[in-house]
């Protein structure tokens, strides 16, 4: 039983990685930058959330407004600054995206603070069910494990069955050649984008209430996020999902073997996969 | 691909200056000084990744860290530890690290590789963090600096902070003459042609793995004489000096100072020390320097933004004199 619990977190743990890696991975695969700011937007939706059912009293409330607002900070980063790294150095997107993650991080000190917050679990969700006579298991991870399901369900139908998922899988695979066949380039790009920004929010907004909020808390999902899409492949959903599973698996199965060495864990994965595979487990070399 | 080193005038008015410099100088100002030379060294060693070999490591304070907690660990309790002996043991550790970790990141490139150097810094930043080994998140004091011997005599007292100005600058010039030397020796034309086109250097017969894994020890041994000054200086070591905000400090200097050119580095660290200084002054901006990460911030996407080339590109177009900055292929179509 013991096991099943730790199991159940290790796929919720997994799945929140995915909502936050499917982002980075499209982010890369289409328009070619690396965003190290991607953690600190799902730290802003977390810190969003914790502001709105302040305001609201509700989480209902909170998570949609949460994710609106970073869709729309998303698609005004994109065209005020990340439209002109798409044909600068890889390095010039690391220093800048560097800058935005000292920018939102302050801006979050002089907003919140630097204490932790909690967020209170919405009453509906606020129960347990019972496994054994001393173990439960809270209904709120069920209810975001289902979450992530449903949008990583919905992702793979919009693309791979819509329009709109022909038109990203041919920039992921060829930008110029789709320009070129008429695909309004940018557009797709502010959106896809966009996207990103609110799903890694939606990921930091759900979260919220059962890791908390506090200062730093985007850095280290956003390095467990590199080793995904470094595992997985650049570009890919698929392995993507594969990776955030087994990264989550190895995290929380290495939290309860040996705590102070479940990080390394992680990157032991990474380095044999790399051995193995270096262009991901999911991308042809 | 030009030369790459300032005229030589230039190179020894900038030395004397610095060698002048303690003359002038309260002890504040020589400890900041000391400070700004060490982060030289650090710069120095990561453009020689970044700028002469093109590859962006973006965890390259694990080397600099790996070597000042090896100080810390080797260091006597209340005993001055052996410069040489602590010195070469903190620099072997850092190029045995270099050495484990470039071979399995030089294989990828791109984003890969960014995303790589950095996963394996926060791999040593975790093990330092969360385990007991280096004291945890608490880090270790150095209690006793160590001891410069030779045959017989101390020529330099480390506890003195005008004598410590003066090893961090003999130890900058070394670092520097040195890269110069080693740039325009076939082995930096070599990594040079990495950097423009790694596949001719292939298809020409150049082992590119190895020439990558030579820069990226080596660069991984000079942080690590970087790191160990530095921890000698502060007398402290904790994780965050091999965090990702440390590599991404550093990265930010070979930037700020255009990199590809040694001087470019070394003005860089000057430019972000005082930057740094002069931002989180409550004397000149108030109660607003409490968060000085905000305007570094911006500054950074401004000179992202606005100076592609640095300031050391500014200075070298000030001079007329043609601008090195490769040009990438996407540039050039």
């Amino acid at each position: 039983m013991f096991y099943l619990i730790q199991l159940l977190n290790a796929v919720q743990y997994g799945l929140l990685l995915f909502l936050l890696s499917s982002g980075l991975t499209l982010i890369f695969g289409i328009m070619g930058v690396i965003n190290l700011a991607h953690g600190s937007f799902y730290m802003v939706g977390a810190y969003l959330a914790f502001w709105l059912v302040k305001l609201s009293g509700s989480l209902w409330l909170a998570v949609p407004i949460a994710v609106l607002i970073a869709f729309g900070v998303g698609l005004l980063l994109e065209t005020a600054i990340f439209s002109r790294l798409y044909k600068r150095d890889h390095l010039y997107q690391v220093l800048l995206t560097f800058g935005l993650i000292l920018i939102l991080e302050e801006l979050r000190s002089i907003a919140f603070g630097d204490d932790v917050h909690g967020v209170a679990v919405p009453e509906l969700l606020n129960f347990s069910i019972p496994l054994t006579e001393t173990l439960s298991y809270p209904v709120y991870r069920l209810f975001v494990t289902g979450v992530c399901l449903v949008i990583a369900g919905a992702m793979y139908w919009v693309i791979h069955k819509t329009r709109i998922g022909m038109m990203i899988r041919a920039g992921n695979s060829n930008r110029e050649m789709a320009a070129s066949l008429g695909i309004n380039m940018p557009l797709l790009f502010a959106w896809v984008f966009a996207f990103g920004v609110a799903l890694a929010a939606l990921a930091g907004a759900i979260a919220s209430p059962i890791s908390s909020v506090f200062p730093g808390m985007g850095h280290h999902i956003l390095i467990l996020c590199f080793v995904v899409v470094v595992i997985g492949g650049i570009g890919s959903i698929n392995g993507a999902m594969i990776a955030s599973l087994a990264i989550g698996l190895a995290d929380t199965l290495g939290k309860v073997i040996a705590a102070e060495y479940s990080a390394i864990a992680v990157y032991l994965v990474m380095a044999l996969i790399l051995l193995w595979r270096p262009q991901g487990i999911a991308n042809k070399a | 691909m030009p030369a790459i080193s300032l005229p030589r005038t230039a190179l020894i008015i900038a030395v004397m200056l610095l060698a002048l410099f303690p003359l002038v100088s309260t002890t504040f100002y020589l400890q900041l000084g000391a400070k700004i030379l060490i982060m030289a060294i650090f710069a120095l060693s990561l453009d020689l990744l970044v700028g002469h070999t093109g590859l962006v490591s973006l965890g390259h304070a694990a080397y600099f860290g790996l070597a000042a907690y090896t100080l810390a660990l080797l260091s006597p309790k209340y005993q001055a530890a052996n410069l040489w002996l602590t010195l070469s043991a903190a620099m072997i550790a850092a190029a045995l690290a270099a050495l484990i970790i470039g071979y399995l990141v030089v294989r990828t490139a791109g984003v890969y590789f960014i995303m790589v150097t950095l996963a394996f810094a926060q791999m040593l930043y975790a093990i330092f963090h969360d385990t007991d080994l280096g004291g945890g998140s608490d880090g270790i004091y150095i209690l006793v600096r160590p001891e410069l011997t030779l045959a017989g005599f101390k020529p330099l007292n480390l506890e003195d902070p005008l004598e410590f100005y003066y090893l961090a600058l003999i130890c900058l010039i070394i670092v520097y003459a040195f890269l110069d030397r080693a740039l325009h020796a076939p082995f930096g034309r070599a990594l040079a042609g990495i950097r423009i086109n790694e596949q001719r250097m292939r298809s020409i017969g150049y082992p590119v793995f190895t020439y990558k894994l030579v820069a990226f020890v080596l660069a991984g041994a000079l942080a690590g004489l970087a790191g160990y000054l530095s921890a000698c200086q502060f007398g402290f070591v904790n994780p965050d000096i091999l965090g990702w905000h440390q590599s991404g400090v550093v990265l930010m200097m070979i930037i700020l100072g255009g990199m590809g050119r040694l001087h470019g580095a070394v003005l860089g660290a000057f430019a972000y020390v005082f930057l740094q200084e002069i931002l989180s002054s409550p004397a000149a901006l108030g109660a607003y320097a409490k968060h000085w990460q905000l305007s570094m911030g911006a500054l950074i996407v401004a000179v992202v933004l606005l100076l592609p080339h640095g300031i050391g590109g500014c200075i070298d177009i000030a001079l007329r004199r043609q601008s090195y900055r490769h040009r990438d292929p996407e540039s050039v179509r």
